[in-house]
């Protein structure tokens, strides 16, 4: 049942990034992108991390995927542009230069991880124990990404807003 | 159950697409989209150490990086909208002020 979840759940993930990548329109690569965050949420639910995932759904697939898609509506993007088409060293060198890449990390993780997952502790990915590891060992970090959010922000309003000339 | 390998090598696809992403795509906000796919391969990485290790400390982690993710597409977003207005594009080949 957890395999067929888990091959189900990945080959969704990894055919919707390639639909992000090889799209012409921008709002269908955002739809693609919400799709394959919401897969890989799945993945941390099979992976025992709910909590996580739960967090996934609500952060990315919701909060982020719909500001990207709201600047995409803002600025009316279509098809992207003609102007500059991806000259034919760049879409042949890409693809080759990407398989290597995954190979060689492919190789690297397959060589040095065990091959089976030991047993997970009592109350493993719980809201609770998370919550609890965030507000002890990590409590100043916590405040950290805090003030960096807050940064953000502002950075955010003042890029938006300000008229450049 | 499953095999972490498999989890790994899932997690090393999904960055080598978004890298591919980047380096072929045009558009400003597609290129951000390519970089929130890479975060995320780095997430399922995290995860799947944190469940071989037993270790919640990654799972912190990967909510960082989410926090993280979020502050990038705010500051990355506002930064296209101001360019669009100032050249009426994303085509990051237009975009070539600071470029050698």
């Amino acid at each position: 049942m957890e395999q067929i979840a888990f091959f189900v759940l990945a080959l969704l993930s990894i055919a919707s990034a390639l639909v992000v990548v090889t799209n012409r329109n921008p709002i269908t690569s955002a739809v693609a992108l919400a799709f394959n965050l919401v897969s890989i949420a799945g993945l941390y639910m099979v992976l025992d991390a709910q909590f996580i995932g739960l967090l996934q759904v609500i952060v990315y697939a919701g909060a982020i995927m719909v500001l990207i898609l709201f600047v995409i509506m803002l600025l009316n993007l279509r098809e992207e542009a003609q102007a500059h088409p991806v000259g034919t060293f760049q879409r042949v060198l890409a693809p080759v230069a990407t398989v290597l890449f995954a190979v060689a990390i492919g190789r690297g993780v397959w060589l040095s991880t065990p091959p089976v997952f030991p047993a997970a502790s009592a109350g493993y990915g719980t809201a609770s124990s998370v919550g609890r590891e965030l507000f002890t060992t990590f409590y100043y970090p916590f405040e950290a990404i805090s003030l960096l959010l807050v940064v953000a922000m502002v950075g955010a309003v003042l890029l938006a807003k300000k008229k450049l000339s | 159950m499953i095999d972490p390998r498999l989890v790994l090598l899932v997690s090393a696809a999904l960055f080598a697409v978004g890298v591919a992403g980047v380096l072929t795509r045009r558009g400003a906000i597609t290129i951000l989209m390519c970089v929130e796919l890479m975060l995320n391969a780095g997430n399922l990485a995290f995860i799947t150490f944190a469940r071989l290790f037993d270790g919640p400390e990654a799972q912190i982690y990967v909510f960082f990086v989410m926090t993280l993710a979020a502050a990038e597409a705010a500051a990355g977003l506002a930064i296209v909208i101001a360019l669009f207005r100032l050249r009426g594009t994303t085509d990051v080949d237009e975009i070539n002020l600071l470029k050698w």
